[in-house]
């Protein structure tokens, strides 16, 4: 298993820094204090009940929600209302949803190389060339011309993740990519993730898969009321909680 | 259990089931009261059909002098086969009326071509630039044809191209008006939320009277502009309001997922719109949106009341002619036929196309 501890890990640069970040949804605080740097290549799930806020934490970190207080500095470039340096961070920062949100009326090929094509000005046939590359280590290949309304929840979500690679990500936020799955397609979408993971991409994830967390993730964040409440490394955080309200979350669902 | 799930044969569905006497029975006779109104509907039939054909094509008169039509007990079809190139053409100078002829030629036979989705490239956009070069042309005149002023277009070339035009114009317009009444920016929105309103709190027939009566009031003196072009305008800012409110119906239906897929792709607002919402919101509203175009082309009739003569008018001025009085039906079927046949050919363009961009969600 993951040997690794937090401070033995090389002084690199930090990819994602969160200092002292707040949002609030008007008068509801649901972010309150969030303090986080992420390492290039670094894996951390993220979990705790829902209304937690961990979505909403991610979801911050490529913008489809705002901050109103911190600051949210990603690979360098740090999130204002400037809409340019959005869509910079967006672009280098893929994201795998719930519901997939495939784009229903165009083919899964077209699905992939929309975003080289119109955000990087890859030529269509490289773009193709490259999405078929992606379709292939999702194993999917098969189905290129396929609209998503044909595919199955495992398939739809293994292509959004071969739709956020086509874009070389350098770091790749997932929210709860199984939740919405049926039980035996869960295995097939997690296989891509820890593959993925394998090969050294930086991932945030917000999951109750904690098979998947003890296998993977360098790091693992319990969030309860907006907070971070609670993180360590997969070996301590299971077996040696600190925080009662970790130790309770843990009690529900393992 | 699975021997009993394989001992299961194939059966073939019961005789009553299938066929014309299952379909009789299920859809004419499956109770006592279906099969009397089936049989009173018959019976109907039978009391109506032969004598309307009768009337229609058997005692009929097709070019006969109006004094035999009198005389006779059919339908009398000459009123419109010996008035017909005023009803069609109006007042377009008789030995030019080849040209919108051929306009009307030109306008069909685009549409239907372009009825392929497999045509839709570029070149078929500088195809259509070229017809509309070569319609103004044939219409208007100029470059060695004799010039017709546009109160003389009359007639169906009239309607075809006042309701043509009005749907391709406002249909962008709507799409954007749609788009500005769902934008942040609060001053885009508020005026396309007022035009929106004030347009459709208004009927066409007041939009053509301003446009023909008071509109030129606040014009410089001797700057005049052409009254089917004001026409024109009129009848596009309305069917584009319309349109407005059924898009945005179309853009609420989009989930705000694809929204977010798109954002998280790092695609700007135009490229979201151009290529992730819009074709799925358009393809949802093709239905109500075809309803609104057969409509605006039927309304293109109102032009009448700023003495324009569609070809509604040119009819009602041949039925007017004391020679021919009395055989208004016979003339209001052919336009009712007419108008049939484009409003028809309209909505299976529409199903077609809705067919066509099915994908399986």
């Amino acid at each position: 298993m993951n040997e690794q501890t937090l401070d033995t890990r090389p002084a690199e640069a930090p990819i994602i820094v969160i200092e002292q970040m707040h949002k609030w949804y008007g008068d509801f605080h649901v972010l309150k204090d969030i303090n986080l740097q992420v390492q290039p290549k670094e894996r951390i799930v993220v979990c705790g009940p829902s209304g937690s806020g961990k979505s909403t934490m991610i979801r911050c970190i490529n913008r489809l929600e705002e901050h109103q207080r911190g600051r949210i500095i990603v690979d360098g470039i740090e999130l204002t209302n400037d809409i340019k340096n959005i869509e910079k961070v967006r672009a280098e920062v893929g994201m795998v949803f719930q519901h997939f949100n495939l784009f229903p009326h165009l083919t899964i090929l077209e699905n992939l190389t929309l975003g080289p094509i119109w955000v990087r000005k890859t030529p269509k046939a490289e773009a193709e060339e490259m999405a078929m590359m992606y379709l292939e280590k999702v194993k999917i290949a098969e189905q290129a011309k396929k609209y998503p309304g044909q595919l199955s929840g495992g398939q739809q979500q293994r292509v959004a993740i071969a739709r956020s690679l086509c874009m070389k990500p350098k770091i790749m936020l997932f929210d709860e990519p199984t939740s919405a799955l049926d039980p035996e397609m869960v295995k097939e979408v997690l296989d891509v993730m820890v593959e993925l993971a394998e090969e050294g991409m930086t991932m945030l994830v917000v999951t109750h898969e904690m098979g998947f967390a003890k296998m993977v993730a360098d790091r693992v964040m319990f969030m309860d009321e907006g907070q971070i409440v609670e993180q360590n490394t997969p070996d301590e955080f299971f077996d040696n909680p600190q925080n009662d309200r970790t130790k309770l979350f843990l009690s529900q669902i393992l | 259990m699975s021997d009993r799930i394989e001992a299961v044969e194939e059966i073939r569905p019961p005789v009553t089931k299938v066929g014309v006497i299952g379909w009789l029975r299920e859809n004419l006779f499956n109770n006592w009261f279906n099969s009397i109104l089936t049989i009173l509907t018959l019976w109907f039939l039978w009391w109506t059909v032969p004598p309307l054909i009768k009337w229609a094509f058997i005692d009929s008169h097709w070019f006969s002098e109006p004094a035999v039509c009198r005389d006779g007990h059919g339908a009398c079809w000459s009123v419109v086969s010996r008035n017909i190139r005023f009803i069609l053409f109006g007042f377009f100078p008789e030995d030019q009326q080849w040209r919108p002829a051929l306009t009307m030629i030109l306008l069909v036979g685009l549409s239907f071509w372009s009825r392929d989705r497999k045509r839709w490239k570029k070149s078929l956009a500088f195809t259509w630039l070229a017809g509309i070069v070569v319609m103004g042309w044939l219409m208007h005149g100029g470059l060695g044809l004799p010039v017709v002023e546009t109160g003389k277009w009359s007639g169906l070339p009239l309607t075809l191209l006042l309701s043509f035009f009005g749907m391709v114009f406002a249909y962008p317009l709507g799409v954007l008006l749609a788009l500005g009444r769902r934008s942040k920016l609060a001053a885009i929105k508020s005026m396309c939320v007022v035009y929106i309103e004030l347009i459709r709190g208004v009927p066409l027939i007041s939009l053509l009277f301003m446009s023909s009566v008071m509109f030129p009031l606040f014009l410089p003196e001797g700057v005049t502009i052409d009254k089917v072009l004001r026409a024109q305008v009129a009848i596009i800012l309305f069917t584009a309001a319309y349109i407005a409110e059924v898009v945005r119906g179309g853009l609420q239906a989009i989930p705000k997922g694809q929204y977010e897929a798109a954002d998280s792709l790092g695609l700007n607002y135009g490229k979201t719109m151009r290529l992730i919402i819009l074709p799925q919101a358009l393809k949802i509203v093709i239905p109500p949106t075809v309803g609104i175009l057969i409509s605006a082309f039927k309304d293109t009739s109102l032009v009448v009341i700023i003495a324009l003569y569609d070809v509604l008018k040119t009819t009602k001025v041949t039925i007017s002619n004391p020679e021919w009085m009395g055989f208004s039906t016979e003339a209001y079927l052919f336009l009712a036929v007419l108008y049939f046949i484009c409003c028809y050919a309209m909505s299976s363009t529409s199903r077609r196309l809705e067919k066509e961009l099915h994908t399986g969600r």
